[in-house]
């Protein structure tokens, strides 16, 4: 299966002039008139300020949200079309916060959504162990705690593998490093790019962190105000002529500056 | 006769009557959980529902416990003079708070969970089953132990219509101007509440998760 011949796979996620409007908010639009296609494999990071709609694409891929106007394709099949839960199961999910029910122990937390696909519980067991190892956990030390047991990094570590779970061929992902510390985050982007190239899942990730796009994505796509304004691989992304590209690129000699120790 | 004296010589009597002051209780707040909290599932969805559910039963406990004993009595069915009459007024004053905190354990969960459940392809029946409720679990005793608290205190009403419990020797004692017999039902009743809070508060610290 996985050996493709060398063409572009057909997209696994494809958004067709989408446009996302606030219900009953007299119209605002979130996302206007949005067209891209993520292809199997690929990781594509979704970059832009607050409020410029990254969430809001995230959401209509896994049906969160419907859009107003426009086609959201997963696997081909537009998420109207799509059961949600059967679609949500096939993907994971990755927010800042982690999300981790508090009142689940790690394991039980990472071993949610096989559960509700009905494994076995020896099944169920071995896949968690596997997947705390695979986020670098030791299983017998972590399995038993609860979420408040753990520090930030850890839980973003859990919520990774959470989402890893069913092994699903998509990973939406929300600033899942955005509440971290300087160090543990870069920690964790260096794991978690190793990692994502390992695994070869089809990834949006979401950051307004210019350096997080550079070293994570395939490709990066800008958004400002609810539009794509920029498309490009990390290393065209930085000479195209775009005043928000800028403004990032800026934002990036900043951060150098202020942050010597931080650059590997 | 002092108080003391008196106390020993009708223990038995207040023990029992104690007894069936606890029953009345507890029967009492069995019902109220059993219609208070599935009630306050039902309308976390419906806000409409929940405005009128919360409305009624709050006009319901601001009605003066003395009356609401009284208004039950000629109604069919569940009035009358007796236990059953006592234990729907108790029910009726005991479900606000039951209902107040299930609707508000159930609402007042960390959104970022919320989400994630979502995300993560629960149906809405395996995130209130498996994600609200326990979460809510901790809020929604709060709300029963208030509830129990307070009804053990109006229980002591009850006796005004026969109903029997702890109030008998309040009203007894008020009858014979006795602070003696009017402490034979107070005590037992003010040390019955203080245990039901310690007891339904050491559990609910239990079930607490931060």
């Amino acid at each position: 299966m996985n050996a493709k011949p060398m063409v572009l796979p057909d997209p696994v996620i494809e958004f067709r002039g989408v446009t996302y409007r606030v219900p009953l908010a007299n119209g605002h639009a979130l996302v206007s008139d949005i067209s891209f296609a993520v292809h199997a494999g690929e990781t594509l990071v979704l970059l832009g300020r607050s409020g410029s709609g990254k969430t809001t694409v995230l959401k209509l891929t896994n049906r969160l949200l419907l859009p107003s106007a426009g086609h959201v394709l997963v696997s081909d099949r537009s998420t109207s079309d799509w059961d949600p839960i059967r679609l949500r199961r096939g993907i994971g999910y990755v927010i800042q916060e982690a999300g981790l029910f508090p009142h689940f122990t790690v394991a039980e937390n990472v071993g949610l959504v096989p559960a509700l696909e009905n494994w076995d519980a020896g099944r169920i067991a071995r896949r968690v162990e596997e997947l705390l190892r695979l986020v670098g956990l030791d299983p017998a030390e972590f399995a038993a705690r609860r979420p408040r047991e753990l520090s930030g990094g850890q839980r973003q570590r859990v919520g990774v593998a959470r989402a890893l779970a069913a092994d699903p061929p998509i990973l939406l992902m929300d600033e899942p490093f955005g509440a971290l510390d300087p160090v543990t985050r870069a920690e964790l982007q260096r794991e978690f790019s190793a990692l994502a190239r390992r695994l070869g899942k089809t990834i949006v990730f979401v950051t307004h962190d210019l350096r997080e796009a550079l070293l994570l994505a395939s490709r990066i796509a800008l958004l400002e105000a609810g539009r794509i304004v920029a498309v490009g691989t990390p290393q065209e992304f930085l000479h195209i002529d775009h005043p928000e590209v800028q403004a990032f690129t800026a934002s990036l000699a900043t951060s150098l500056v202020t942050q010597p120790g931080a650059s590997p | 006769m002092t108080t003391w004296s008196f106390f020993l010589e009708h223990r038995a009597e207040i023990f029992d009557t104690t007894l069936e002051h606890l029953t009345l209780v507890v029967i009492a707040m069995a019902f109220a959980i059993l219609i208070g909290v599935p009630l306050g599932m039902f309308v976390v969805q419906r806000p409409a529902l929940r405005t009128l559910a919360l409305g009624i039963a709050s006009i319901l406990q601001t009605v003066p416990s003395l009356a609401l004993f009284g208004f039950l009595i000629p109604i069919p069915f569940i009035g009358g003079i007796g236990r059953r009459t006592a234990i729907v007024a108790l029910v009726l004053y005991a479900i606000l708070p039951i209902l107040r905190n299930t609707y508000v354990g159930l609402t007042g969960i960390d959104p970022a969970v919320l989400e994630a459940a979502e995300a993560m392809g629960m149906t809405n029946a395996q995130i209130l089953w498996r994600v609200r409720l326990p979460l809510a679990l901790a809020v929604i005793l709060a709300g029963i132990r208030t509830a129990t608290v307070i009804t053990i205190g109006v229980a002591t009403i009850a006796a005004v219509i026969g109903a029997g419990g702890l109030g008998t020797f309040i009203f007894r004692g008020v009858a014979m101007v006795s602070d003696a017999v009017i402490l034979a039902g107070a005590i037992p009743a003010a040390l019955l509440a203080i245990l039901a809070d310690l007891l339904l508060g050491l559990l609910e610290r239990r079930l607490k998760v931060s």
